[in-house]
């Protein structure tokens, strides 16, 4: 059966499919959510709203997809289990549906230490993996993990995270593999700097036949400067943007180095679109959202297609 | 050698600066004593290999104890000189003499409250 | 053993400011392997807290005792003859040891003059490293006897995160990935295949602190 959601029809019209995502404030305001929403209009089949990004807080997820779907957006609930037990996971998913949200993408979040509220209890009842096997059995048998009957099946078309660049680099193929038996329907990966890298984990991925069951959205950050881009190779775990990367942008002033990172990050979807396996485009422009519909103009992905 | 080194240094004998523990010297310190030194083999000399190494951590942890009760960890020292150097004997025991007359009597003795405030390195005037 | 470390003296020497005549215990199990708790450190810190004091002009009188443990009443009670003396008691003996005294000396405070931590081992003299939560059921036998619940740092139970790196745990390049290590393990072991395929299923908790406090029982033992 399927859901409502947009991205799920996209990709099943076999549409290369293109997602951004919204940061949400760091306050209770909801015009923020709305502002960088008419950024993204027309521009995306889908968009996530993160959830606490790096244990920083931060306007809820759920909360902010609710802004995003008055708009018109169909958005994707990003949950992930460092803060909510299973009761509350289960009920929160629920929710979401009930209010009419079609997408979740599933994840472990960010450990507590990095964000603005380090001495917090974590929770991490469950894993990511155990929060995909949640959805889709809500989802597909109508039951809840004690395996007792709900009254009204939550429709949730279920996405996870993949990081091509993280250790150890032999199993994550692996990995990708459990994520897909416990029920991924779409992959969104760590943004890709390092091509070959990403190229070396799909060969792996479709080796294993994993193309076919799961739609891979390959992720893409524009870098802002030479700055941006030491930052993410040094002090980001599970980053990798190789030198050539960072020497291409030194090779311009300082004050076209924002223009050449928008014109690799296009030149990066575009060699992405050869990759076989990869069925779409996540768009991390964080703090940068107005540059996404450029990005997309430039890489020949408007129009959206219409379902 | 018949060098003379000031009266008022105690000597006390060990087998070994590694027999030294941390609670002998905290005991002394309690006892009243102003000042310590341990006076072990040069580094890499050390008949039993290594005691003189365990006594200079010894010593360390000892300061950080000083430290934190607001006695100048100045107070205990650790030298290392070899059985030979009767010259540096006499140094070191001038050395130290003056370094603790220039503190004063040991805060424990006194009763007049801490001389030191950790982080800060500065001793407070009584 | 259980691992605990010292708290900071200022701490002591404040909790310790109001009362005149303590007693200091310790214990000779875990507190003492980890040299944090044990007969010695009854004399360091004896010896500190009455040069604190004397420091400041007062006295403080300290019975200094060591006991076997703090954890089984026979030896708890064993202070029962001269707890009537002293104003407090100062237990350098792990959580349990200060709960026990707290238990069996109703009239006296008891004070913690530890941070108990974790259950661990040594790596080397003087380093002392986690290894075991109590979850109350144990999976060791499928993680290559390498804990998920201790070493991952977000106790995930299905592989290792996006942030893994170089075999290091995202929060600190000092900590090692828990799943690194489990990877590594099975694969030397040969049940890499069996073990890692697999999806884990969801861990019960009931049995671990969340289910509340725990007590064991064994009939054929007790009297």
């Amino acid at each position: 059966m399927k859901t409502a959601s947009r991205l799920e029809k996209v990709l099943g019209q076999g549409e290369f499919a293109v997602t951004s995502e919204c940061g949400p404030p760091r306050g209770a305001d909801p015009d923020v959510i709305r502002e960088k929403g008419k950024l993204l209009e027309g521009v995306v089949d889908a968009a996530n709203i993160t959830d606490c990004q790096t244990s920083v807080v931060r306007m809820s997820s759920f909360a902010s997809c609710l802004i995003l779907k008055e708009m018109g957006f169909d958005p994707i609930l990003q949950m992930v289990t460092r803060d909510r037990n299973r009761i509350a996971i289960q009920s929160d998913i629920l929710g979401a549906a009930a209010l009419g949200i079609n997408n979740i993408l599933c994840l472990s979040g960010d450990h507590q230490r990095f964000g603005d509220h380090p001495q917090a209890k974590n929770v991490y009842d469950i894993d990511s993996i155990q929060l995909i096997m949640t959805v889709k059995k809500m989802r597909d048998e109508g039951k809840f993990l004690n395996d007792q009957e709900l009254t009204k099946a939550p429709q949730l078309f279920i996405g996870a995270a993949a990081n091509p660049f993280a250790d150890p680099f032999e199993i994550r193929a692996l990995r990708l593999a459990k994520k897909v038996a416990a029920g991924a329907q779409f992959i969104q990966t760590q943004c890709i700097f390092n091509l070959e890298r990403f190229a070396e984990w799909m060969r792996q991925v479709v080796a294993m036949g994993l193309h076919e069951r799961v739609a891979i959205l390959a992720g893409v950050t524009p870098l802002k400067s030479v700055g941006m881009g030491k930052y993410m190779k040094n002090q980001v775990p599970g980053m990798d943007v190789p030198d050539a990367v960072i020497e291409r942008l030194k090779g311009v002033p300082k004050e076209k180095q924002s223009a050449e990172g928008i014109k690799i990050c296009i030149e990066t979807i575009l060699r992405l679109r050869e990759i076989q396996g990869v069925r779409g485009v996540h768009i991390m422009a964080i703090e940068w959202e107005e540059k996404v519909r450029e990005i997309a103009e430039g890489a020949g992905l408007l129009p959206r297609p219409k379902v | 050698m018949r060098r003379s080194y000031p009266t008022n240094v105690k000597i006390i004998r060990v087998p070994c600066t590694g027999r030294v523990d941390d609670v002998h010297l905290l005991k002394a310190f309690e006892q009243g004593v102003d000042g310590i030194y341990v006076a072990g083999c040069l580094e890499g000399e050390c008949h039993f290999l290594r005691g003189n190494l365990r006594a200079k951590k010894r010593v360390g942890h000892v300061k950080r104890i000083l430290a934190a009760l607001g006695i100048n960890p100045e107070r205990i020292q650790m030298y290392n000189l070899s059985a030979a150097m009767g010259g540096r004997f006499v140094e070191i025991a001038q050395e130290m003499t003056e370094r603790i007359r220039a503190l004063g009597p040991s805060p424990v003795k006194t009763g007049k409250g801490k001389e030191f405030v950790e982080g800060q390195g500065e001793e407070k005037k009584q | 053993m259980i691992v605990a470390v010292a708290k900071p003296l200022e701490d002591i020497v404040a909790m310790t400011d109001r009362y005149d005549k303590i007693i200091l215990a310790g214990c000779k199990a875990c507190v003492a392997v980890c040299a944090a708790g044990g007969e010695k450190e009854v004399q360091l810190l004896a010896s500190a807290l009455r040069m604190a004091r004397k420091t400041a002009g007062r006295e403080l009188e300290i019975r200094e005792v060591t006991l076997e443990r703090q954890c089984d009443p026979e030896y708890v009670e064993q202070i029962r003859g001269f707890a009537g003396d002293y104003q407090a008691v100062l237990s350098i003996a792990c959580g349990v040891g200060v709960q026990y005294m707290a238990e069996h000396y109703k009239t006296i405070p008891a004070l913690p003059g530890l941070n108990t931590s974790f259950m661990g081992g040594s790596l080397e003299q003087g380093v002392w490293s986690e290894r075991c939560q109590g979850c109350g059921t144990c999976i060791l036998h499928l993680t290559g006897g390498i804990c998920p619940v201790t070493r991952c740092s977000k106790s995930l139970f299905n592989g290792p995160c996006g942030g893994s790196s170089k075999g290091k745990c995202e929060v600190s390049t000092e900590m090692e990935c828990g799943w690194q290590l489990i990877i590594d393990r099975l694969k030397a072991l040969g049940e890499f295949e069996a073990r890692f395929v697999e999806l884990f299923p969801l861990k019960d908790w009931s049995t671990s602190r969340d289910g509340g406090q725990r007590k064991i029982v064994r009939e054929d033992l007790k009297q």
